[in-house]
């Protein structure tokens, strides 16, 4: 089955832009980034989008249709009717290079915030011994495929390009949790989630969650249990008085 | 031109997969400025899509496994024609490489002691997989990603610079190699930002290549758009040699529809967990094609293949489990012959051969893989399969243990160096390939810039003739014509590759897909390009059409030249394997009389692979090797005279 | 379309260097229901809550049955009604302070500091945002960086004394078997007090701090079997609390209605034994 639809995409860059009409032979089975795919190919082929594996699995085709965040090529053509018009506009909450295509170096620079993995000094490789139970959690946010739908749709950085600088997302939010309840690492991540990487910005509003194309639960195993962290050294004079008490017989 | 920006580095790598940023590590942990250039963003690279896993004999599930076994393995996967030297280094340095990665923060899944579990893959003797569920190809790209970013850290905490000693220039892309033109030794690259198109010189003694694969070339692949031979390409233009072209991986099960996932691997335990292959006309057609070296091992009714899920010991299993090489053949002829599915495939079942709970069950990632890209629920219809370019063993000539390529300067590691996996790979091998040759042309590469007495100068006419070659499109010899369309060319070339150097292959076809490539050739020259430089695809893909041109001449050229058949190379017209052909390598190169800058023709020579060194050889015994090899060569193994 | 042509400086998905869109959200879905139907169940709740609190009549049914709304019933006020204080009267009797005064706040301040509900209010009430990718109307946001909403990390104390409230509405939905003159008697009334405890116990224990307290802090699981396992059980009730915050809304109004027409003489309790 086949049938002409109708695509409003964004084009422009940095100083402008606007959304454009395409009419556009769509498939059955087909997703939006074959439809982009085939706009490029016939009528726009300087028409700029980012893809890569066109399977869900590098992140790379991230932008926001009819207004939601979404990989391009995780979004069946089905789920729209043949006279829906489909609006694909790039991420709104990094600064757009061309087209569908944005400057996500915003997420780079995150990443480097974050202090990288510190095993005990005593370890060797091949000595590590981790049960499968310790590191499941962790192992659950490294299935994130880095597409920064999270960090896009966060209202903290979207709604609010001043908070940038002292939040680092829900994504390296949940790279920090990740270090946090790893077992072998030995550096103390909390204070520094608080103080330096934005934790308490996060208003938990899960949009994070809703949008993951990894089903990562992210608010709920990552950034709450965080908080709760948080909570357990600054807020918490019970555990405070318990740490002090067994500090001192210790 | 004045817009040209300018680096300078000790190593500059190419490609940000698995083997490239490994061997940035290496590079920059000895010490050497090191720049990693790659066309995608930073850890989008292709290694993501690895799943089953990472092959290293680490023991952990069974102690009896050792460095040996693997590389039997792998010497048997490749059907003996592998760098034996090169199999040898991956078998014994994979386990230690998987531990490294563990001290970086992979976190792998677990035994019951808290090692790492190690899970069984085709080929391999004992479970030897390090894996995470089926997601370990993006735990190793996200690990090395991280360790980059840790020594970018490190140099942070020094120097008050995160890029200091090591830089990643992502959506960049390099177009030449730049040589000395005095001496021909590597003296850096020209390339591009996809981002504004402006240009970038990057002057470098040593440039390692890990560019990955040539999937792109074909239709139907699991491979993404970065395939695109680049690595092949740039070596070859620039003077290095490419051996092994000819072999390609087909992996059988690949979807076929619909379009949106066409390529996309179906894994192998579908069948191994009851999935049958049928036709159109509802035939279990696989009965059918066991050849005759398989006489007896596999069952020969339904009733019998099917009892063989339930009680391996006393039935003989289905041929649906034929290795891959088989039941890609038999699903091409079956299509071939008319008995194909609606969209060029065949079936297979799953769904009506146990319950939907059952197959959620068991199938809990394909399950979803269906549902979620292809509305497809497989446990209620059929999935439609055929085969899919999965992979290339061939690849840039290599040093075993340097990674050095036939050019000074140049280094080659992962998808895009041949020789580590012969005629055709195990799954799980490309991982720890990645790794343990990554590292080894890092090394490769610090030591020959340490050994150097001079930085070879970049040749300033290379540098304006890249930048030439690279605006082209803009202003194609077609002049007022309509100039080709990048998109509609990549499509028939796709298409010629995927016709006529595909699967099953043959002198008539070969040969005419070298004339369609001529024509192809030729036809490139005329590409144009609409709008500005600007983030512009048309552009990028018609210069990297060049690569894939050359490359595609390089596959068709070797193949058509092994008359034979082994492992990734089948010809319908030489089905036999021949020992005569199994000490002979196809290199590729550049054909030295063809000046032409755009898409060069090239040249195919056999030469002899280095015997394998008697330790090595005497792992085998000596009825093994007598399948592969001739009588003379294994005169000297002490199994004694052959018969 | 220019950002200045909306009247307010170019902010959020406005700053320039994003792409200039000129809707500010292109949603097309009726986004705006899931945070109307939140504040509308929200507001329902408290109108009914607050009138309740503050009727001190009709909160003690048959002679057994105590609505959650006033237990533990502490004030003097309590005495009205002879067999509804379990735990003593000491509050003042005085039309400000509920009779049940002393869990009341706690209650209050349990669901207000809960991670669910600060979503649900967040989103429906303060519209910080009103749904994913619907920019919100504030120029400034500090999250819960700042007094008061630095409060929020104070839930667990919170929970702690709601463990201590689910306790004493346990106590009540045992008591309530007992009849002061027919003994043991089960009425539809003891049904629903006792529906309405697990429920609440369901919410309670499934709170992400409880999941935190009872083994989330721990790094390494292995070493705990026992928190781990609790961590488990816990966590696969956490991933339903959502669903508990509004269930029990419901059944705390319902048990509420239900003691109270009884109570009027609206409905009669239907005895189903004794």
């Amino acid at each position: 089955m086949t049938h002409t639809g109708r695509f409003r995409l964004w084009r422009g860059d940095a100083e402008g832009g606007a959304l454009t009409d395409f009419d556009v032979e769509v498939n059955d089975g087909e997703v939006v980034l074959d439809v982009i795919h085939r706009i490029q190919a016939t009528q726009a082929p300087d028409l700029a989008v980012r893809w890569n594996c066109k399977a869900g699995k590098c992140g790379s085709c991230s932008a926001e249709i009819d207004g939601r965040p979404r990989l391009m090529c995780m979004t069946r053509m089905s789920q729209f009717a043949p006279q829906d018009v489909v609006t694909v506009t790039p991420m709104r909450t990094f600064p757009v290079i061309r087209d569908l295509v944005t400057d996500v170096s915003f997420n780079y620079a995150k990443a480097r915030e974050v202090p990288a993995f510190t095993p005990p000094a005593d370890l060797a490789p091949g000595e590590y011994r981790m049960a499968q139970a310790d590191v499941q959690r962790s192992q659950e946010f490294r299935k994130c495929i880095e597409c920064f739908l999270c960090q896009d749709v966060c209202h903290v950085v979207r709604d609010h390009e001043e908070n940038k600088p002292a939040f680092a997302g829900p994504r390296f939010l949940m790279r920090i949790a990740e270090l946090e309840l790893h077992p072998l690492d030995v550096a103390d991540r909390v204070p520094a989630a608080q103080d330096e990487h934005g934790l308490g910005l996060c208003n938990i509003t899960k949009c994070c969650t809703d949008v993951c194309p990894e089903g990562i639960k992210i608010t709920d195993n990552a950034l709450i249990p965080m908080k709760e962290r948080v909570a357990d050294r600054r807020y918490d004079p019970v555990v405070w008085l318990g740490r002090t008490i067994r500090r001192r017989r210790g | 031109m004045t817009e040209t920006e300018r680096h300078d580095y000790d190593v500059l790598v190419i490609g940000a997969g698995g083997a490239g940023l490994r061997a940035a590590i290496e590079a920059r942990e000895r010490g050497l400025r090191t720049a990693i250039v790659c066309k995608s963003l930073f850890g989008k690279a292709h290694t993501v899509m690895a799943e089953g896993g990472c092959a290293a004999a680490m023991g952990n599930a069974n102690s009896r496994d050792s460095w040996q076994v693997h590389f039997r393995d792998t010497m048997r996967g490749g059907k003996f024609l592998n760098s034996w030297r090169m199999a040898e280094l991956h078998a014994k340095e994979a386990p230690d490489r998987v531990w490294e990665l563990e001290s970086w923060g992979a976190l792998f899944d677990r035994t019951a002691d808290g090692r790492i579990s190690q899970r069984n893959f085709g080929g391999h003797t004992y479970p030897r997989l390090a894996h995470v569920g089926d997601r370990t190809g993006l735990e190793l790209i996200r690990t090395l990603q991280q360790r980059i970013v840790a020594l970018q850290q490190a140099d942070h905490a020094e120097t008050g610079d995160y890029e200091a000693r090591l830089r990643v220039f992502a959506e960049c892309t390099v177009t030449e190699l730049l040589t000395d033109a005095s001496t021909g030794a590597v003296a850096g690259a020209f390339g591009y930002w996809r981002e504004s198109g402006r240009f970038v010189v990057f002057s470098a003694p040593a440039v390692v290549l890990a560019t990955g694969g040539i999937g792109k070339s074909f239709q139907v692949t699991s491979n993404s758009w970065e395939y695109t031979g680049d690595g092949q390409a740039l070596a070859m233009r620039a003077g290095a040699s490419l051996v092994d072209m000819e072999f390609v991986q087909f992996h059988p099960t690949g979807m076929v529809w619909p379009p949106s996932v066409k390529g996309i691997l179906v894994t192998e335990g579908v069948r191994g967990d009851g999935g049958v292959l049928k036709n159109s006309d509802g035939e279990r057609f696989m009965f059918g094609y066991v050849p005759d070296v398989f006489t007896g091992q596999y069952a020969q009714s339904e009733d019998e293949a099917d009892r063989w899920y339930e009680d391996q010991e006393n039935n003989r299993r289905t041929p649906d489990l034929l290795p891959r090489d088989e039941v890609a053949r038999a699903i091409n002829t079956e299509v071939k012959e008319g008995r194909g599915s609606e969209h060029g495939g065949v079936y297979l079942d799953i769904a009506s051969r146990m319950p939907a709970a059952e197959i959620q069950r068991r199938l809990p990632s394909m399950y979803h893989q269906f549902k979620e890209l292809a509305d497809v629920d497989i446990t209620a219809e059929a999935m439609e399969v055929g085969p899919t370019c999965h992979y290339v063993m061939g690849g840039i000539a290599v040093d075993p243990d340097t990674g050095a390529s036939t050019l000074p300067g140049l280094y080659a590691a992962g998808e895009c160096a041949g020789g580590m996996h012969g005629s055709n790979r195990l799954g799980g091998n490309s991982l720890s390939d990645l790794l343990v040759f990554g590292r080894r042309a890092g090394l490769g590469a610090a030591g020959y810039v340490a050994g150097l007495a001079s930085r070879p100068p970049v040749d300033e006419a290379g540098v304006d003739a890249a930048a030439a070659m690279a605006l082209a499109p803009f202003d194609p010899p077609s002049g007022d014509l309509p100039g080709e369309n990048p998109y509609a060319l990549h499509a028939e070339l796709q298409q010629a590759m995927n016709d006529l150097v595909g699967i099953i292959r043959t002198e008539a076809e070969m040969t005419a897909a070298l004339d369609r490539l001529d024509e192809l050739r030729t036809r490139v020259r005329d590409v144009a390009v609409e709008g500005h430089r600007q983030y512009n695809p048309g552009w990028h893909l018609a210069l990297d059409l060049r690569n894939m041109l050359m490359v595609g001449e390089a596959v068709a050229s070797s193949a058509l030249r092994r008359t034979e058949s082994r492992g990734g190379h089948t010809r319908e017209d030489y089905p036999a394997l021949d020992p005569q052909w199994r000490h002979r390598v196809l290199v590729t190169r550049r054909a030295p009389d063809d000046p032409d800058p755009v898409v060069p023709r090239v040249v195919v020579e056999e030469a002899e692979r280095d015997p394998m060194r008697p330790d090595l050889l005497e792992l085998f015994d000596l009825p093994e090797l007598e399948k592969y090899y001739t009588a003379p060569e294994l005169v000297t193994h002490p199994g004694g005279e052959p018969a | 379309m220019t950002t200045a042509a909306r009247g307010v400086a170019a902010r959020g998905v406005d700053t320039p260097g994003r792409a200039q869109v000129p809707a500010r959200r292109l949603r097309s879905d009726r986004w705006w229901l899931p945070p109307a139907a939140t504040a509308a169940g929200l507001l329902a709740f408290v109108v009914y809550g607050g009138v309740r609190a503050f009727q001190q009549q009709y909160f003690f049914a048959d002679e057994r049955y105590l609505t959650p709304f006033y237990s533990p019933c502490v004030s003097l006020g309590c005495a009205s009604e002879p067999g509804a204080a379990h735990f003593g009267m000491f509050l003042p009797d005085h039309p400000l302070i509920p009779y049940a005064a002393l869990s009341l706040p706690f209650l209050l301040g349990f669901r207000l500091t809960c991670y669910y509900y600060r979503k649900a209010y967040y989103r429906s009430i303060w519209i910080a945002p009103a749904a994913c990718a619907v920019p919100e109307p504030h120029a400034t946001y500090t999250g819960e960086t700042r007094f008061p909403l630095i409060l929020q990390n104070a839930h667990r104390y919170f929970f702690y004394v709601a463990l201590l409230v689910s306790l004493v509405n346990t106590y009540d939905a045992i008591v309530a078997f007992r009849h002061p003159t027919d003994g043991f008697v089960v009425g539809v009334g003891n049904l629903v007090l006792l529906v309405n405890v697990a429920l609440l116990w369901l919410y309670t224990v499934s709170c992400h701090s409880c999941r935190h307290v009872m083994g989330g802090r721990l790094t390494h699981f292995s070493k705990h079997p026992v928190r781990y396992w609790l961590w488990t059980r816990i966590s696969a009730l956490n991933t339903r609390h959502m669903l508990f915050a509004w269930v029990t809304l419901g059944t705390l109004v319902l048990t509420d209605l239900y003691v109270m027409l009884v109570a009027r003489g609206t409905i009669t309790d239907l005895r189903l034994i004794g």
